[in-house]
């Protein structure tokens, strides 16, 4: 790791401030940021801590939302009794994050930011409806969600939090990838006031993405059988763990174990 | 340099580290704490679990001043000061739950927070509990059976006691 300043914010304002330091950078879990950091793929000049900011820390379930703030950890989410009465998929996918010592330090506001192309809850925002939070305003998850690794915020600004609307029901299906822990392919379907929503995460290219020829179909038949066939494998993921080919015929799998879930 | 503090195994300790100084190079370097392992320094393989205010973490993959203020606990306490094994350790060596033994200390630590959270879990829950903790020696059956053999023993003990 090249040299940084380290300052533990106490507010969000107190964050915002810090943060227009030049090349300073948000930390959070540091589950991420802490090993891109020792692979010297960033240098920044400051890291300022989110993860002990109180107006960041609630969860909230409430005329029919669920409202988890930035520096909630995985492992709040899965634990808390009113996220698993609400949108139970919600605290599954949570506990299947990584690993415990992961999901003790790892946030969503962390996740959501980095939208990683792997990751799991960028696939809930976008399969539910969401609403991200942040110190740029309110943003619908299908506007916040710009292509791998890219999201509508710029440098200095930060997710404070997430509001997920509760559906009729809901599943999440992850195709482990059993080194990384991450979703090799994994498949969010929502069924609610806002209609049939399937998010796949951990296949293509352009990172999180929504699959809107199986929501047309299972808007009209909610059924396993209604799924249509596999996506094309033009822009899929093709690396050693998967070639483009095999991702995209797991989209199929996955969101007919997931629509059978729910 | 900062100055931090903060609690390891019930003691207060302090010193002043780098903002990029890892918690896992706190306690090894500056504490002497070797019990603590580092297998991947890429937050995979669970040889350098501590807990810090009770919960399990990756200590090669949190910053030591964002420890400053937690109450940290290590390998080292997890025996008695007399040096008799907690009953997780005791087990360990009972069921033969290690072999180099150098994934054993984010193994403890690992049980340890489990056991903390559910007294009584399944073989599955075990399992699942240790996705974050590699062993290149055992195979893993043994440390499950210790672990279970653990959690019996300490619910008698529960029982006993009361
Ligand atoms: C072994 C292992 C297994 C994992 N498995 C999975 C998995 O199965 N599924 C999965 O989804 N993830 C997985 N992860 C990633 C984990 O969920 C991370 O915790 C998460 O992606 C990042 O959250 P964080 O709080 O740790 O963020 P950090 O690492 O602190 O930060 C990540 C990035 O986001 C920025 N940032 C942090 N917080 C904010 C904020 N509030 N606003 C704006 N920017 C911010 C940082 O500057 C940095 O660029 C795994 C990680 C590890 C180490
Ligand atoms: S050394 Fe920390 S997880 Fe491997
Ligand atoms: S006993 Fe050797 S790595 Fe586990």
């Amino acid at each position: 790791m090249y040299a940084f300043d380290y300052q533990k914010a106490g507010s969000v304002s107190d964050a915002l401030a810090a943060l227009k330091a030049e090349d300073a950078q948000p930390i959070s879990g540091g589950q991420t940021l802490i090993p891109t950091l020792k692979a010297r793929l960033a240098a920044p000049s400051a890291l300022i801590d989110l993860s002990g900011i109180a107006e960041m820390k609630g969860i909230e379930v409430a005329g029919g939302m669920v409202k988890i703030g930035g520096a909630v950890t995985h492992q709040s989410v899965a634990d808390h009794a009113g996220v698993k009465a609400a949108i139970p998929a919600l605290a599954q996918l949570a506990a299947h994050i990584g690993d415990p010592a992961v999901r003790h330090k790892g946030t969503i506001g962390g996740s959501v930011a980095n939208n990683d192309p792997s990751a799991c809850y960028p696939s809930a925002c976008l399969g539910l409806g969401a609403t991200i939070h942040s110190s740029a305003g309110d943003m619908a998850a299908d506007e916040f969600f710009q292509g791998m690794f890219a999201t509508a915020l710029d440098a200095g600004q930060i997710v404070t939090g997430v509001s997920f609307p509760i559906p009729e029901k809901a599943a999440y299906m992850k195709f482990v990838q059993p080194a990384s822990r991450f979703a090799l392919v994994g498949v969010f379907v929502s069924k609610g006031a806002g209609g049939v929503r399937v998010a796949v995460t951990g296949a293509s290219e352009s990172g999180v993405f929504r699959w809107t020829a199986a929501e047309d179909a299972l808007a009209g038949n909610f059924s396993p059988d209604s799924v249509p066939p596999a996506p094309a494998a033009d822009g899929m993921i093709g690396d050693i763990h998967g070639s483009p080919e095999y991702r995209a015929h797991l989209v199929a799998v996955m969101t007919k174990r997931a629509v059978k879930a729910c | 340099m900062t100055k931090i503090s903060m609690k390891v195994n019930g003691e207060a300790v302090s010193g002043e580290v780098e903002g990029r100084t890892l918690l896992v190079q706190f306690l090894r370097d500056h504490l002497g704490l070797t019990g603590t392992h580092v297998g991947c320094d890429t937050g995979q393989c669970g040889a350098c679990v501590v807990h810090v205010d009770g919960e399990s973490v990756k200590a090669c993959n949190m910053l030591a001043a964002a420890a400053d203020g937690a109450e940290v606990m290590t390998i080292e306490g997890m025996a008695a000061p007399d040096g008799t094994l907690s009953v997780i350790q005791a087990a360990f060596q009972e069921h033969h739950g290690l072999q180099c033994g150098f994934c054993t200390p984010g193994m403890v630590m690992s049980a340890a927070d489990l056991l903390n959270r559910n007294a009584n879990p399944s073989e599955a829950e075990v399992r699942a509990y240790l996705e974050g903790n590699i062993c290149r020696c055992t195979g893993y059956h043994n440390i499950v059976k210790a672990i279970l053999a653990a959690a019996a023993t300490l619910r008698g003990e529960a029982v006993a006691a009361e």
